[in-house]
């Protein structure tokens, strides 16, 4: 183990450890246009049109219900398991229709997700990280104890586990848990992160690992996350947008939509005059 | 009630109506505090009034099955004890070759159920559309789960003894009993399945896996402690099982020798086609048709012997399933 541990230590991580999948060049642009879904007879969207830009961070916020969480699922097609769900209009990632034009397996491993309950596999820490790689590549050993390192440690959570590799992932705390999702969601270098309330089942200090975690991966991907939490909007997104029964009511750069939000609703929502 | 006790209800009292005021519910600070008080003393009292009588009942039904396995092993024991009676033929008294019957025969029924009650039940969690159909053939397990073994055990008789010309054979009692114990292990497994968390399906689904690979990398391996629990204690429901097998694997327990490897021989252990009576139906057959002198004894200790391997099957479930499950979630 020790000896392991000094061969990574030594080599740079970025060279081998990327070799397994496909660079990602940073992160992508995710455009929606025109988007309308239904849930059988049940509109959850309408007419959604939302430029998502890349290597920025997005926050969508709204009360519950208004279809955040619908709108993220399309962006990776979870949506398509759902009986009876279908949507009209388009969702480009850097230009590529991902109901069409991208094999639906491939798009899941350029556009992570990361949900509101810690869900790592019934797997060693090391193999929840590996999974992806293994899955979608043939690394080597070497390869792949890099792209472990790597990633365990781009989330903060090398130094904690990484004496205790073999140990399940489901014996961390929930906020480890997270942590190791997120890097699991990384070993195959997606180039769009979607976050569904990442935090409101952690403890304060294991979200505000987190939010920073948002605010660094932001450099070299495009992160979206959903949000009930308006500090949290402010403190981690460039962009955020305020849906409201299904309609994308206003979106602008973080600052601008807070301090100055041209919609009545928008105003009324931010600062608690209904929920 | 002593002065601390309601001390206490008072303290307990308050602390959750503390809570629902501050969630915005005034309907609790709008009541009358004697009347919540009041209340909630009422609400105590019958709450220890129901545990008593839940634990009076529970006392009952477990002293009644303790002292039921408690004289069986005592009426039993040292028969049981006795290394010739284990290992000796029915001839002699003994009962080597039922206990040798009994366990291949389990072995076998679990060759056969295992595979299918898999596919089934990942078949039915996570491939079959919500549907009539799906319905259907749910409630067909569930009434096949219902059948009396006499019924599976005619039916066997005419089906694979009969019809498939089997006759009297290990392979026939194998396949009664998987048709005796597939529905158990289908539910078994369903709902082991079932309680894999939502999640851990949607983070392998996003992950880029397929639904195959989701079930066989994520879902199997949380639910493994659950399937494992469950397939012994069916095990052994499978292994005191009489009614099903005297008319499929036979009432005759033909001396078996080790050294024979010859498996169309019926003194062949492994021989699948050779008659099987088993430690179940040698305890029928004893105290239906007794024709040895001691045959109370040996009835009496075959007895114990098979409840003392039902016990050590539950005590097994218990020590596997809580191992692996550790081994799933911390370790
Ligand atoms: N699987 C589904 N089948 C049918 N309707 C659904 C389904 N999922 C969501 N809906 C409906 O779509 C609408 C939007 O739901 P969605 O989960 O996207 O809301 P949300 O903004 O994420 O809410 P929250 O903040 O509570 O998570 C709701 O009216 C909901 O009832
Ligand atoms: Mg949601």
């Amino acid at each position: 183990m020790d000896e392991m541990d000094d061969n990574l230590t030594e080599s740079a991580p970025a060279a081998g450890a990327r070799a397994t999948v496909t660079p990602a060049a940073g992160g992508a642009e995710v455009v929606a246009r025109d988007v309308d879904l239904f849930y059988g007879d049940h509109q959850a969207l309408f007419d959604v049109s939302l430029d998502m830009p890349a290597n920025k961070v997005t926050a969508l916020i709204g009360p519950s219900g208004c279809g955040k969480s619908t709108f993220l699922r399309c962006i990776n097609r979870m949506n398509d398991r759902i009986a009876g769900c279908r949507h009209t209009g388009s969702i480009t990632l850097d230009g590529q229709d991902v109901d069409t034009q991208i094999d639906e397996y491939l798009l899941r491993t350029r556009v992570g997700m990361v949900f509101q309950r810690p869900n790592p596999f019934p797997l060693s820490i090391f193999d929840n990280v590996a999974y992806g790689p293994r899955r979608h590549g043939k690394p080597s050993r070497e390869a792949l104890r890099q792209t472990v390192q790597r990633c365990l440690e781009r989330v903060g959570l090398w130094d904690e586990v990484k004496d205790d590799l073999k140990k399940s992932g489901l014996g961390l705390s929930g906020g480890q848990q997270q942590r190791l999702c997120i890097a699991r969601t990384l070993a195959v270098d997606p180039q769009v992160l979607l976050m569904d309330e990442p935090t409101s089942a952690l403890d304060p200090i294991s979200t505000s690992l987190v939010e920073d975690l948002m605010s660094d991966l932001a450099s070299d991907h495009t992160v979206i996350v959903v949000t009930h939490n308006m500090q949290q909007a402010t403190r981690v997104s460039d962009y955020t947008a305020f849906f409201y029964m299904g309609k994308l009511v206003e979106t602008a750069p973080t600052t601008e939509l807070f301090s100055r939000p041209k919609e009545k609703q928008t105003e009324d929502y931010l600062t608690g005059r209904f929920s | 009630m002593t002065r601390s006790d309601k001390a206490a209800t008072n303290a307990a009292d308050a602390a959750p109506r503390a809570g629902a005021q501050t969630g915005a519910t005034r309907a609790a600070s709008a009541m009358d505090a004697d009347t919540a008080a009041s209340m909630a003393r009422r609400a105590r009292r019958s709450d220890h009034v129901a545990t008593g009588v839940l634990a009076v009942l529970v006392g009952v039904v477990c002293l009644l099955t303790v002292a039921m396995v408690v004289y069986i092993l005592a009426s039993g024991g040292t028969k049981m004890l006795d290394w010739s009676f284990l290992t000796s033929n029915p001839s002699d008294g003994g009962i080597g070759p039922e206990i040798f019957n009994s366990f291949y025969l389990l072995f076998l029924t679990l060759l056969i159920s295992l595979p299918l009650s898999l596919g089934a039940a990942i078949f039915l969690t996570q491939y079959a559309p919500s549907g009539p159909v799906t319905t259907c053939i749910k409630t067909i397990i569930e009434v096949l789960s219902s059948l009396p073994s006499i019924v599976v055990g005619l039916f066997g008789f005419l089906v694979f003894v009969i019809k498939f010309g089997w006759q009297f054979s290990i392979i026939a009692g194998a396949c009664a009993l998987t048709m005796f114990n597939l529905p158990i292990m289908v539910r078994v497994i369903q709902q082991a399945l079932e309680a894999v968390p939502r999640g851990q399906r949607d983070a392998g689904l996003a992950m880029g896996l397929t639904r195959w690979e989701t079930t066989i990398h994520v879902l199997i391996p949380s639910a493994i402690p659950a399937i494992v629990t469950g397939v012994i204690l069916s095990a052994g429901r499978v292994f005191g099982e009489a009614a099903a097998l005297i008319y499929t694997a036979g009432q005759s327990a033909p001396a078996i020798d080790f050294t024979n490897f010859d498996i169309t021989s019926a003194s062949c252990p492994w021989n699948v086609f050779r008659p099987a009576e088993t430690l179940a139906v040698h305890i029928w057959k004893l105290n239906s048709e007794s024709v040895v002198t001691d045959a109370a004894a040996i009835s009496a200790g075959t007895a114990a012997f098979l409840v003392a391997c039902i016990l050590v099957f539950n005590i097994l479930a218990r020590i596997i399933g809580r191992a692996l499950e550790k081994k799933v979630t911390a370790a």
